[in-house]
């Protein structure tokens, strides 16, 4: 089979952020730019116009395509989404990862399945923002109704963004709508889309993410970190999409993982979970086989479903239990 | 002083438009320009002439003015036409129509034959499969064709590719595991070679020739494109969305600029991926760089997508086969800030909305707009606006939107609105020339050439007529008269465009457009109207018979 050849190690994951006009898409796309620490970003705009990009991070500028400090790339794709995808690894081969931010009437499920299309890439996630406080407005619009809530069931992370502009009440109440309008999303309160950034950039293979340790759990005065993350180490012989399944679970509060295993065949791979989503692709060789990394909200992420989910074969003894 | 020489042009019949006079056998030109249309006796008193008696058994009209066309349809006759019903090729050629997939095969076999190098893509268009029974079209069907190079054959809507395994092979989507909703996949769980929706078909189309860079900068497509004008009357013909990036508007300059050249090409700025400041500063910009020949500076925005695509926004109750509704283009707040921006810069703004939501949102936009910009004569349009209802219509009266509708659409997709998309009652209201006309609202109709074939005179005979390919009458009640169909394609897309005051009729001071028929659309059967044999145009003066040299 012909076609563009995959990248040596794995393939390009794509973040996909979808919401409607003003939920924060902006504001999270500076905050990944800004976060970026390294990581070669490559941040597909629909328009600059649209999409401000913040002025200290540009380097430089020619016609569709913004330079950022840090190695970072920000194009706008206009009326083309496909054509950009498909010249970008060859414009780009330094590129390690995309955030692709969708138009505020885009289905982002739809153009997550249109980017499946392309070999060089993967899907590692869809994101779709929400502001708390007209969400549930916008959700009862005539005309836009039926957009919201497709754009919000397609997701795998739900942001639930501006938690600052209500009551914990009315919160807590939207919340538990979005839960249900999603209901395979996890939800992430946050406040100016401030998420961990490791969420929608991915751990790195070098051990432990680095989690801000300023974020605070929304409404609430304490300064307690909204984030947890574990690192454990992976049984030898356990089953990779047995794994996947486990820590996709609605349950176990796992927001995002990575693991680096050893196949029987000899193959390295890596083991992406972001939510409810799973993607298992080829590893980096000098990656260290037999950890896991996991991060999940503080308050939701159940350490012991997780530590259990490592066990090998236990569906297998529970069955004949 | 010497001024420059009068012509007056005898014909069997001239139909001026103008209503002070709507009939005259003499029409007088001098400088590309009318002087006046009346007898010979009086336009006389001009000054020295010549007779020119060429029309002399000729009927004469305004020239045809197409408001709703894409210069694409001179590019895509470098492809080979699989269109089900004949068309003309800007030759003059009639290309007849395939009447089974397997007439289809054999014309790609023929075109196959011609191609030199055995990799070379092979491309075709026009394709409609639903003319041909249950049975869709497979890869296993073009590989008859060649299993070497890679085929790629658009539907006629232009939301369809179908391809062979070469050209699969060559998008690297010949592999298992696709899952993509355009994608249908086989027993073997490979791609049929079927690619819906405009994702699917970018990633085949560069391999089978269709890449949008030829598409969007082709100079012979332009130069057949104003062929196919002249061959169906038309002196001015809109190429409604074009990204107009600057080598293409110095292309379309230098070429409507010749001498030779036969059309008014009306350029409409596409939005897309810019805020409404961005794009009103563009259309501005580009609208003084209009010459007689092609004019720029209008903008063309998308509300929705296409209704035979699923992709339109219906209101209540929606697709008739329960499809979910279609998607937006554009968020309500980019069209708002659009409409009032270019209401206050003066810039005209079509807006492209197949469904009735779409339209409903239109209406509401630019209702709020005006509050905040008062304009008193904008133009504002419609495209398409398939579905909309009579309090629709009535709403686009009192806030002066034109509508622009598509009556080819009863004919070439009539029988499936019926049956599938919208359902009987709304198949029999879409577009609804009568109720346009009695609420006031000024009335264009269009072909959306390539999607359906350019010529103004087909697009009258489906508003008169409203016939669908079956035969079936969609809404007898929204027939119109000729008389109104034919004031449509003339002076009505010419207010659109706001160049009613330049073509459009034939009177005094206005450009000499002459569409030139062999027939007298008035003496004819309405149920003929498309039959209507055309000499070809005279175009501010100059002469571009179809069949001439």
């Amino acid at each position: 089979m012909s076609g563009p050849p995959p990248r040596p190690v794995g393939r390009l994951p794509v973040t996909v952020i979808g919401g409607y006009l003003g939920a924060g898409k902006t504001t999270l796309v500076n905050r990944l730019l800004r976060a970026a620490d390294g990581r070669r970003l490559a941040v597909l705009v629909n328009d600059f116009g649209a999409t401000p990009i913040d002025r200290d991070l540009i380097v430089s500028s020619a016609g569709d395509t913004l330079e950022i400090s840090g190695g970072c790339v920000c194009c706008s794709y206009g009326s083309d989404l496909m054509e950009a995808l498909m010249a970008l690894p060859d414009q780009r081969t330094d590129i390690e990862r995309v955030v692709l931010e969708t138009s505020g009437v885009a289905l982002p499920g739809m153009v997550a399945s249109a980017v499946t299309l392309l070999l060089p890439y993967r899907i590692d996630g869809i994101v779709v923002m929400a502001d708390v406080e007209t969400v549930r407005t916008q959700a009862n619009d005539a005309y836009l109704g039926d957009t919201i809530l497709r754009q919000l069931s397609s997701a795998d992370l739900v942001v639930a963004n501006r938690c600052d502009l209500v009551d914990e009440a009315s919160l807590q109440e939207t919340l538990a709508w979005l839960g249900a309008e999603s209901p395979a999303a996890r939800i992430v309160p946050a406040i100016r889309a401030d998420i961990a950034p490791e969420l929608l950039l991915g751990l790195r293979d070098d051990g432990k993410p680095r989690l801000s340790n300023t974020l605070t759990t929304p409404g609430a005065p304490d300064a307690a970190s909204l984030y947890q993350s574990l690192e454990l180490d992976l049984p030898a012989d356990i089953d990779v999409m047995e794994l996947a399944r486990r820590l996709t679970a609605p349950d176990i509060g796992v927001l995002r993982a990575k693991g680096i295993l050893l196949q029987p065949d000899g193959r390295l791979v890596a083991l992406h979970v972001v939510g409810q989503r799973f993607e298992i692709d080829a590893a980096p060789a000098a990656a260290t086989p037999g950890k896991l990394v996991v991060i999940g909200l503080r308050t939701r992420l159940d350490r012991r479903a997780v530590e259990q989910a490592l066990q090998p074969r236990l569906s297998t003894s529970l069955r004949s239990a | 002083m010497t001024s420059s020489p009068i012509t007056i042009f005898r014909a069997r019949r001239i139909l001026t438009m103008n209503p002070a006079r709507p009939e005259a056998t003499h029409v007088a030109v001098r400088d590309g320009r009318i002087l006046g249309a009346g007898p010979l006796e009086e336009l006389a008193g001009w000054g020295t002439y010549t007779l020119d008696d060429s029309f002399a058994d000729k009927v004469l009209m305004p020239g045809f003015v197409e408001g709703h066309s894409h210069a694409a349809e001179g590019t895509f006759w470098r492809y080979t036409y699989l269109g089900r019903f004949d068309r003309m090729d800007p030759e003059g050629k009639i290309w007849p129509g395939a009447a089974s997939i397997e007439d289809v095969v054999t014309r790609l076999q023929e075109a196959e034959r011609k191609l030199g190098s055995p990799t070379e893509a092979l491309a075709g268009w026009g394709l409609d499969p639903i003319y041909y029974g249950d049975r869709r079209v497979e890869r296993a069907d073009f590989d008859r064709v060649s299993t070497m190079r890679p085929i790629g054959v658009m539907h006629a809507s232009g939301h369809i590719f179908n391809v062979n395994t070469r050209a699969l092979e060559l998008a690297g989507l010949l592999r298992p595991g696709v899952n993509h909703p355009g994608i249908p996949l086989g027993a073997d769980g490979l791609p049929t070679g079927e690619l819906k929706g405009p994702d699917a078909m970018t990633i085949v189309g560069a391999h089978v020739g269709f890449d949008r860079e030829a598409l969007a900068n082709d100079e012979d497509g332009l130069r057949r494109f104003a062929r196919l004008c002249v061959r169906q009357g038309v002196t001015t013909a809109t190429d409604l969305a074009n990204l107009l990036p600057d080598d293409a508007v110095s292309m379309m300059a230098r070429v409507t600029g010749e001498a030779g050249f036969p059309v008014r090409i009306v350029s409409f700025r596409r939005f897309q991926a810019l805020t409404p400041e961005q794009v009103v500063d563009i259309a501005v910009k580009l609208r003084a760089k209009s010459t007689d020949r092609l004019r720029l500076g209008a903008i063309k925005l998308f509300v929705d997508g296409s209704i035979q695509g699923f992709s339109a926004r219906l209101r209540w109750p929606g697709y008739y086969n329960g499809a979910p509704n279609g998607l937006w283009y554009t968020p309500p707040e980019a069209i708002s800030g659009l409409y009032k921006l270019a209401l206050q810069k003066g810039v005209l703004v079509h807006s492209h909305t197949n469904g009735d939501q779409a339209t409903e949102m239109a209406l509401d936009c630019l209702e709020g707009a005006l509050l905040d910009q008062p304009a008193r004569d904008h133009r504002f349009t419609l495209q398409h606006c398939q579905l909309a209802d009579a309090a629709q219509f009535r709403r686009m009266a009192r806030l002066g939107f034109c509508a622009n509708l598509f009556p080819n659409h009863h004919f070439y997709w009539g029988d499936q609105h019926y049956a599938t998309t919208v359902g009987p009652e709304r198949a029999m209201r879409m577009n609804a020339c009568a109720t346009a006309l009695a609420s006031g609202v000024p009335l264009a109709i269009h072909s959306d050439a390539p999607v359906t074939p350019l010529g103004p005179l087909f697009t009258a005979w489906g508003a008169v007529n409203r016939l669908t390919a079956s035969g079936r009458v969609l809404g007898k009640s929204e027939c119109i008269s000729v008389a109104d169909a034919l004031r449509t394609i003339t002076l009505g897309a010419a207010w659109t465009l706001k160049l009613d005051g330049e073509v459009g009729s034939i009177e005094c001071g206005k450009r000499a457009d002459f569409a030139v028929l062999e027939d007298d659309p008035l003496e004819i059967a309405p149920e003929n109207l498309k039959d209507v044999r055309i000499w070809g145009t005279v175009q501010g003066g100059r002469l571009f018979p179809a069949n001439g040299a």
